[in-house]
């Protein structure tokens, strides 16, 4: 997965053809944490079409404050330069929640 | 042959871990099956001053992190699943994940519990974006802002202290004209010169289009409404059980309490409740534990007394 940062996210994401996923984590966050592996994979079954990256906040802080984030973890799909569809950290308990809201998007494309 | 279980244990917060450890020294063949964190609310508290026996300075996520090894020396088996049904009648129990089934001889429900809602205008809306209910996972965010507290139990000032360490201002938004806290805690918040106190108000909504901006209060007594800057929200209001799963199966209280005996069993024979989705006058890491010890050896006995 593409890792953002403050200096590439204009290029990476909101300049990107493909929609992209990025996931907003923190070294601290517990969930986020053990939530990457299966992330990773997602990553690899849904990158047709789809283009996966994501922002660690700890170094990153005011980008994602800047794009609206200010609770771990969050998930956004963005196409065109605007958020297509989120999910906070409230719907996230499972890999299975940020499968489906991926599938959700994944299948209108 | 199927793999029939002694002891399956749901959660795996300090009650689970414990009665995971009691039951795998005892050689009982033990899982426990946690959805999310291994220390469940433990994981995600920054410090714990008040574990008889803790290391100085413990953390949550170190605490959390012995638990589960002390456990696993013993032999407690893992799995990182969501239970999804529970048949709890009978001699051998089943349990249904989502992609597998198990088959157990006792089950020790420790589930645990979930923060209580704030219960304002917006406040699932702007969650994550500005609210939030836990302090170690989004202080970082809230880095020289302005970050309010609602609650006045010991999460809520325990927490406080924590999020002055990241914020400019941190402001106390408590119901009451003072404080539930322990007097040490108390006593720390208020020495602390970022931390600040509205008594006898509650929020009624939580204001802002993308994130959150500001909160209006009302003062119980009054009734007078006010607003309050807030660049962060945290929510620390008391837990309610994690117990739906077990509605119509299972002795509870309105709440949806677990109503046990001193040896956590509950109505069903060979099955057990744990941590804090008992009735129970005190919800901390040293009760829980204790729970989930008892809850094993009385476990052990029941599958002795039964062979």
């Amino acid at each position: 997965m593409l890792e953002l940062t403050k200096d590439n996210f204009e290029e990476e994401v909101l300049k990107s053809e493909k929609p992209v996923f990025v996931d907003f984590w923190g070294e601290k966050c517990k969930a986020c944490l053990r939530l990457m592996p299966g992330v990773n994979e997602l990553s690899k079954k849904y990158s047709d079409k789809i283009k996966f990256a994501s922002l660690n906040i700890s170094m990153s802080r005011r980008t994602a404050i800047g794009q609206g984030v200010l609770g771990l973890p969050t998930m956004v799909i963005y196409s065109g330069a605007e958020k297509a569809a989120t999910i906070t950290p409230d719907k996230i308990s499972s890999l299975e929640d940020i499968e489906n809201f991926i599938k959700r998007y994944y299948n209108t494309l | 042959m199927e793999h029939i279980y002694d002891t399956i244990i749901i959660g795996g917060g300090p009650a689970g871990l414990s009665a995971g450890l009691y039951a795998s020294r005892s050689r009982m063949d033990t899982l426990i099956i946690e959805r999310a964190e291994f220390g469940g609310q433990v994981a995600t508290t920054n410090e714990i001053d008040n574990y008889p026996g803790s290391i100085e300075n413990c953390t949550g996520a170190s605490l959390s992190k012995r638990m589960k090894e002390q456990a696993e020396e013993f032999g407690t088996k893992f799995a990182s699943e969501e239970v999804l049904e529970v048949e709890l009648e009978g001699d051998i129990k089943v349990i249904k994940c989502k992609d597998k089934t198990y088959k157990t001889k006792t089950i020790i429900i420790a589930s645990g519990a979930s923060p209580r809602l704030g219960g304002f205008k917006n406040e699932t809306e702007l969650r994550g974006k500005g609210v939030s209910y836990c302090a170690t996972c989004d202080a970082d965010f809230f880095e020289d802002l302005d970050i309010a507290v609602i609650g006045g139990g010991d999460s809520a000032i325990s927490e406080a202290i924590y999020l002055a360490k990241f914020g400019k201002t941190v402001t106390v938004i408590h119901r009451r004209g003072e404080l539930r806290a322990v007097k040490s805690l108390q006593e720390k918040a208020f020495k602390n010169p970022k931390i600040k106190f509205i008594w006898n108000a509650v929020v009624e909504e939580a204001k802002g289009l993308e994130m959150l901006e500001s909160l209006v209060l009302k003062n119980v007594k009054t009734g007078e409404l006010s607003q309050l800057k807030a660049d962060g929200c945290f929510v620390f209001v008391g837990y309610l059980p994690i117990s739906e799963l077990y509605n119509d199966k299972i002795t509870m209280n309105k709440r949806g309490d677990v109503i046990t005996d001193e040896n956590m069993r509950t109505n069903i024979p060979g099955v057990y409740a744990a941590g804090d989705i008992r009735v129970k006058l005190l919800r901390q890491v040293i009760t829980a534990s204790a729970d989930g010890a008892i809850a094993a050896t009385d476990a052990e006995h029941y599958i002795e007394n039964k062979a």
